[in-house]
């Protein structure tokens, strides 16, 4: 979505290009030609547009259609007029689940996008082909994985004999081990930590890409001009890197409002609701309540708060 | 020679620290499936007596063999199809300037930031009434549908940047379209096509929610999707837990390990447009 500005240049220019304009005037039976072989280009287009309106469109307006419906999945549906949206926004859990994906971002999108500043800003000069190879592929691992892997992954380093509380014992920190996912109030934290571990590498990668894209003189004549790293940073970093830190933000805050791997395979929601998020209860409401018309409602809010979050930050983080 | 190493020790270690973090709890999973099975191990230990066979038996309780077969039909299911209705569609909003094109490539962006969420439900239902419910017929079909946003946005950047001379060019000498676009813009589109296909494949490899929605049997579902069954089946066993859960992530890791480059400029490509 980034670069939809970016290329929308070319394809003026090839546009101009184009000898189709300046024929437009030698004659009504070329141009009805044109026209016919034009919508014969259709026939490309087709196979996509059957697939994404039945397979997407069609399922979207499915769901908008439930949600103004009560509905157990199989009986006869009853109208429900606006009660499920109201129900989203005052039925405790539903509640719950919509505030736990923002506490998410915290941990899914800006802890990740902060260590990824942090470790690329300052690893910047390793020139070492050989190192920056070998930490590549390891922080890519996380991303190329499934989440529900990562999930199963991190349930064993929470387990009372994990590691977790095996390194804060062997730091003399015993009194703070706990069964973290069996915790009410840090299981919630210790789900948001796997999706910063899942985001950081991709993040810090991204961000390191953008900062070889600096020019290296300009450091350079911060340096002669007495800057210190600190102001480096603010002044040619940060700025340099504003579509790459728009794209982390982008990626990572979706993941966090539409999680759903990584909340399901390690805590289903629970300790009672405490980790719960929109994508857990939409599965849980249709599935295991039967309540499909309260599903739908709070997917469709779902999918308009990504949205509504979304749209502004491509618009912040837009280039200049 | 002293300070640049006293310069560059530092980074050297933070990058490793950071490159740490990132497999750490891969490692902690190695260490606890070497240990005996039955045996309680510890979080994470260097394995004195490592258990080779755990995996073995892995790979035999959690299924893996029949597991591969079902992720390579859904990926060569979806994969291939998808990769090349995309193309066509991006060719013809780019190049054919098809009329509506631009409503459609509009439509197609709205679909960019649609979670599955929305989906999933609706399209259990409709599933069911196409009767392709635990088939795996009925996982490919929508996977397909839902890859179109960002396939055709992926390939119109790349139809955008042919130059007009050589679409011109495949255009003369009264080539119909389809010949042009087989025989000239395709051969030409292959390294998009590639990228394309690499993280198609991954997210196809990796899909949860709807594999687990749509299909039943773990074993018609993709390698993500069957963790579920297998975990709910082994979740007291930590040794044959971690083992298997280690095999499942495996083929990704190997594919990801033997392509690297490839996805590494997939995936960072990839992120930048999406």
């Amino acid at each position: 979505m980034t670069t939809v500005d970016g290329t929308a240049a070319p394809a003026a220019q090839a546009g101009a290009a184009r000898p189709a304009r300046p024929s437009r005037r030698a004659g009504a039976g070329a141009s009805a030609a044109r026209r016919r072989a034009a919508w014969a280009g259709w026939l490309f287009a087709l196979p996509a547009l059957v697939m994404y309106a039945v397979f997407e469109l069609y399922p979207v307006f499915s769901a908008v259609q439930y949600s103004f419906y009560d509905w157990d999945g199989i009986g006869v549906a009853s109208p429900a007029g606006v009660q499920n949206y109201v129900r989203v926004f005052t039925e405790p859990q539903l509640v719950a689940s919509i505030a736990h994906s923002f506490v998410l971002i915290l941990f899914f999108s800006i802890l990740p996008v902060t260590l990824g500043l942090v470790v690329a800003s300052i690893t910047r000069e390793i020139r070492s082909q050989f190192a920056g190879g070998v930490a590549r592929t390891l922080m890519f691992l996380p991303q190329i994985i499934p989440g529900a892997a990562s999930a199963i992954a991190w349930t064993w380093m929470y387990s009372p004999d994990g590691a977790v509380n095996q390194l804060l014992s062997a730091l003399g920190l015993g009194a703070f081990t706990r069964t973290w996912l069996g915790d009410f109030t840090w299981a919630l934290p210790a789900v948001g930590v796997i999706g910063t571990w899942l985001a950081t590498g991709l993040c810090t990668l991204l961000l390191l890409a953008g900062i070889g894209k600096i020019d290296a003189s300009i450091y350079e004549a911060a340096q002669i001009d007495g800057a210190n790293r600190i102001q480096q940073f603010f002044a040619i970093t940060l700025p340099g890197l504003r579509s790459e830190i728009g794209v982390c933000i982008t990626i990572t805050v979706i993941a966090a409002l539409a999680s759903f791997d990584v909340v399901f395979m390690s805590t289903q929601g629970g300790p009672g609701y405490s980790t719960t998020v929109p994508g857990v209860q939409v599965y849980q409401l249709a599935f295991t309540e039967n309540r499909v018309g309260q599903s739908s409602a709070l997917a469709v809010v779902l999918s308009v708060l990504v949205l509504a979050i979304i749209l502004p930050l491509q618009r912040l983080f837009r280039e200049r | 020679m002293l300070t640049r190493l006293r310069d560059t020790a530092p980074k050297t270690f933070l990058l490793s620290a950071a490159a740490l973090f990132s497999v750490f709890p891969l490692l902690s999973m190695f260490s606890a499936a070497l240990a005996p099975q039955g045996s309680a191990p510890a979080g994470i230990s260097v394995p004195l007596d490592p258990q080779w066979h755990n995996f073995v038996d892995a790979w035999n309780v959690a299924n893996i063999t029949t597991l591969l077969q079902s992720s390579v039909i859904l990926v060569l299911g979806v994969v291939p199809v998808a990769v090349l209705i995309s193309a066509m569609a991006a060719y013809a909003i780019a190049q054919l300037r098809i009329p509506f094109g631009g409503v459609f490539y509009l439509l197609l962006v709205f679909g960019l930031t649609l979670p599955f969420e929305i989906v999933v439900v609706p399209l259990y239902y409709q599933m069911q009434s196409l009767g392709l419910l635990n088939s795996r017929l009925g996982l490919i079909l929508p996977l397909i549908g839902l890859n179109m946003p960002f396939a055709v946005y992926w390939m119109r950047t790349h139809f955008q940047s042919v130059p007009a001379d050589i679409t011109e060019a495949s255009m003369i000498d009264g080539a119909g379209s389809w010949t042009a676009f087989r025989h000239i813009q395709l051969p030409l589109a292959v390294p998009a096509l590639a990228s394309l296909g690499v993280l198609m494949f991954l997210s196809t490899w990796n899909q949860f929610l709807l594999a687990i929605v749509l299909i039943d049997d773990p074993d018609k579902r993709t390698m993500a999707g069957a963790l579920q069954g297998f975990v709910g089946a082994h979740s007291t066993d930590v040794v044959l837990l971690n083992a298997g859960a280690l095999m499942i992530m495996a083929p990704t890791i190997f594919v990801f390990v033997v392509f690297q480059r490839y996805f590494v400029r997939a995936m960072l490509a990839g992120a930048v447009k999406g």
